[in-house]
């Protein structure tokens, strides 16, 4: 479905991303995972269009959309939310879901029902008439879960819906998630939680300091050396691996 | 929009309406025409400011280019007055697309969007205070001649009714914009434009539309101005009094809602009148009101005077970062 | 077509005129630079302390330059207390409702001085304006001579007074980092409030060196704000030698492009100049993009 081919960032010399590839199987929940600054966010603005790299292309459904503006994948299909959640503040949680709902449903009443629909699924239901603004952090993570949703796209790109949210709040949107998965649209997320990682996703992707350092399952890539090392630094590794020994 | 989103707009015109046949005196009704005038250079800018969020502090580029289109074209080419006045709307229009073209191309946004609107009619006044074609420094001076096809009546009350006409498509385009897909954008764009591009909006098409739209009902302001007072040089076509009667309006009366410019204007020029009355003929007494209530309204009314009235049921109205 | 000596006192004028814009940029440009806000009123506060210079001397017979003494620290107050309890609360922090607060703020003092002093043209009824400089073939106007060396010693002074004084330090660390500067103790409204005064003594410097050749009426500092956002924004907002570079030469291109074009559509060179800067280059000559 999407396929990020050797994708590169240069900010004024300072490499943030760097010739990074990955490949967003459709169907699936991808992961990208990876220590802070690797370039995560950085690659998600190259996918979604508002950054433009470097070097590299991204490829969605096999057409080349590397110069194309966001507003444009968006009408393709890709949706994308922010880490730091950005609610129209003037609007009512519906209203807010219903301008992602107009990309589909040019009419009122048509993008109202349908934003309505989205924010039920999202479990918004009860806070539909309420300003944005009033929504807790773990609302604000749905609402822009939902304004993502009600565009209908094919592939969704969450950028830490996760982050800063108590263990209950994250308990309650996994299966949020998984279930936007079995409505048939793919979803490539960002996410430090390595719990949520491990039970949400099929494939993770590691990034580290901008390089694709591995990927594969999510247990398999876990057990890998070289995400411990890029997490924990260097050595860690080694000093885990002696622990386990010891508790063995 | 439904019946339900029209009564109030209609119920608002109706008793607009009704007013000059309450035999109000000649210099009520003039007042009553300047203002409604000035209601509509509002609601234009209300579309751009209020509802968009982005500030002009030039919108007598507009309201100038409506005005002087409207004059010139009658008077040079002989055209009838409605031709004219269309004419103007749709120059204003584009005078508009091409500074909200350069502007928005380059990123301007905010503080700096206000000053380059500035700046912009500035250079207007002074090449309409140089060229010929505009009377220069001289101004322009319409011909009396009333009748149908030179919009100039000799019953007051018939051009009250025209410019109220055309208040009542500037508040039905308002409303429209409150319930419409191309005004949800306008909006989104308002609180967050990165997030509105992600979920498919076309940022800069949808803020060109806007100034366009903007622009064309401050050009109409502008075009029934010139046919109201038959005179016209560049400090009142083009001068900075129009761009902050604009924006006072609407912004005293409730920004980006559909009556707000219409209640500021009506409020404003209220005072205005009191004020003047008061002072006994000292000049500047009247604006030093204006200014006061632009502060005031801006420290303790964000909302304006619409927001006073009640807790809104939506916070529509509450501008960016408020 | 022009007589070289035409050419070279049309130049000379220019810097003149120009080092008295850069000091009122300058007061724009250390607001913006601070507080990160447009003062729309810069303009009519510059009328206000222009007025005051006349008044000092029309009614008390004050000499402009002496009557400096006195005008800075009244200005300087004026402009603290506006920011402290006028521009600061009613802003509530919105950048939009600063531009807006301080548009009213301008029409107020405009037309409160219309309502006191009517539209009437007021100068100095002295002769100083007349003296003049002989620089072999060139007559240099006395008081644009002064104005000239006074405004950039002012310049010289305010950077001294930002790079090498506990005020200074104070208001740059606000200017880098509010929240830091918070954090260290220092009280960021009271710095603000500073900035603000300190613009507006700009101002009355300015109005003082002014007046000897200029005139005052309550829409005077409308004609030279405009000027002075021109010189902000090509010098690059928050610059102070941009700002001095950026009045030169634009007192520069307004007295060729006067030359030129003549007195009525002069101005435009300055119009298009601010925005063809803004279109194309909004972080000035100098600046770094904010």
């Amino acid at each position: 479905m999407l396929s990020v081919v050797s994708l590169t960032k240069r900010f004024q010399g300072l490499v943030a991303v760097d010739h990074a590839s990955l490949a967003v199987p459709a169907g699936s929940i991808t992961g990208l995972i990876g220590p802070n600054g690797a370039g995560k966010t950085t690659l998600f603005g190259m996918i979604s269009g508002f950054l433009t790299p470097s070097e590299g292309r991204v490829l969605f459904e096999g057409q080349d959309v590397t110069a194309e503006a966001p507003h444009l994948r968006a009408r393709r299909g890709i949706a994308r939310t922010f880490q730091i959640v950005q609610p129209f503040a003037g609007l009512t949680v519906a209203e807010n879901i219903a301008v992602g709902a107009y990309l589909r449903h040019p009419k009122r009443a048509d993008a109202v029902a349908k934003a309505r629909e989205v924010g039920t699924r999202v479990g918004l239901g009860d806070q539909l008439d309420k300003p944005a603004s009033d929504l807790t952090v773990a609302g604000r993570k749905r609402l822009e879960v939902a304004r993502a949703l009600a565009t209908e796209p094919r592939l969704l790109l969450l950028d830490e819906v996760l982050a800063g949210l108590n263990p209950s709040e994250i308990r309650d949107i996994l299966p949020v998630v998984r279930s936007i998965r079995d409505g048939g649209v793919t979803i490539l997320m960002i996410e430090h939680i390595m719990q949520a990682v491990m039970t949400l996703c099929e494939e993770v992707f590691v990034l580290a300091q901008g390089r694709m350092i591995a990927s594969g399952p999510p247990r398999q890539v876990c057990a890998d050396l070289q995400v411990i090392e890029a997490y924990l630094g260097k050595g860690a590794a080694a000093r885990m691996k002696a622990e386990e020994a010891v508790d063995a | 929009m439904n019946a339900r989103d029209l009564l109030p707009l209609i119920l608002v015109l109706s008793v607009l309406a009704a007013l000059p046949f309450l035999g109000l005196s000649g210099s009520v009704l003039n007042f009553l025409v300047t203002t409604l005038i000035i209601a509509l250079a509002g609601l234009g800018w209300n579309v751009l400011g209020g509802f968009g969020g982005q500030y002009s502090f030039g919108h007598a580029a507009f309201f100038g280019t409506g005005a002087y289109a409207t004059a010139i074209l009658q008077m040079k080419l002989g055209w009838n007055a409605w031709g004219a006045l269309g004419a103007g709307i749709g120059l204003g229009a584009l005078v508009g697309l091409a500074i909200g073209y350069l502007s928005f191309r380059a990123g301007l946004r905010g503080s700096y969007f206000a000053l380059v609107t500035l700046a912009f009619a500035e250079v207007f006044r002074i090449l309409a205070n140089a060229a010929d074609f505009t009377g220069g420094a001289a101004g322009l001076l319409l011909p009396l001649r009333p009748g149908l096809a030179t919009l100039q009546f000799a019953d007051r009350k018939l051009f009250y009714l025209l410019v109220l006409a055309f208040v009542g498509v500037a508040l039905l385009i308002s409303r429209w914009l409150e319930r419409s897909r191309f005004g949800a954008h306008l909006i989104a764009v308002r609180e967050n434009e990165e997030a509105a591009r992600a979920l498919g909006v076309d940022a800069l098409a949808v803020k060109l539309r806007a100034i366009a739209l903007s622009a064309a009902i401050t050009g109409a302001a502008g075009g029934l101005y010139v046919q109201s007072f038959l005179y016209l040089d560049a400090g009142v076509a083009y001068g900075t009094w129009i761009s902050v009667e604009a924006l006072l309006a609407p912004i005293v009366g409730g920004i980006g809602t559909a009556f707000g410019p219409l209640v500021g204007a009506l409020a404003l020029q209220g005072l205005g009148e009191i004020t003047k009355h008061l002072a006994g003929g000292v000049p500047g007494v009247d604006l030093v009101v204006f200014g006061a209530c632009l502060i005031a309204v801006i420290a303790f009314a964000p909302r304006g005077l619409l927001g006073l009235r009640r807790r809104p049921r939506k916070a529509r109205a509450v501008p960016v970062g408020a | 077509m022009y007589a070289p000596q035409i050419l070279i006192e049309a130049a000379l004028n220019g810097l003149m005129t120009g080092a008295v814009y850069a000091l009122i940029a300058l007061g724009l440009t250390l607001v913006y630079g601070v507080l990160h806000i447009i003062n729309f009123a810069h303009g009519a506060l510059l009328t206000v302390a222009m007025f005051a210079v006349w008044g000092a001397f029309a009614l008390v017979h004050v000499d402009p330059y002496v009557a400096m003494i006195a005008i800075v620290p009244l200005m300087f107050g004026l402009g603290y207390g506006l920011q402290r309890f006028v521009i600061g609360p009613a802003s509530h922090g919105n950048d939009n409702n600063v531009l807006l607060v301080t548009l009213g703020l301008s029409i107020v003092l405009e037309n409160g001085l219309l309502a006191l002093f009517t539209s009437d043209t007021r100068a100095l009824d002295s002769d100083a304006a007349l003296q003049v400089i002989e620089l072999g073939p060139l007559l240099l106007s006395t008081p644009r001579v002064i104005g000239f060396v006074a405004a950039l010693a002012v310049t010289g002074l305010l950077w001294l007074l930002l790079n090498r004084t506990d005020t200074g330090r104070a208001i740059r660390a606000v200017a880098r980092e509010k929240l830091g500067a918070r954090l260290v103790g220092i009280e960021v409204d009271h710095v603000y409030a500073v900035t603000f005064g300190l613009g507006c003594a700009c101002l009355a410097v300015a109005a003082c060196l002014l007046m000897p050749t200029y005139y005052v009426n309550p829409r005077s500092g409308a004609a030279f704000v405009l000027v002075a956002f021109t010189i902000v924004v090509l010098g690059g907002m928050g610059s102070i030698a941009g700002a001095l570079v950026g009045g030169l030469i634009i007192g520069v291109v307004e007295s060729f492009s006067g030359l030129l074009l003549g007195d009525s559509l002069g101005q435009i060179g300055i119009f298009l100049i601010f925005i063809l800067v803004l279109l194309v280059r909004p972080a000035g000559l100098f600046g770094a993009r904010a």
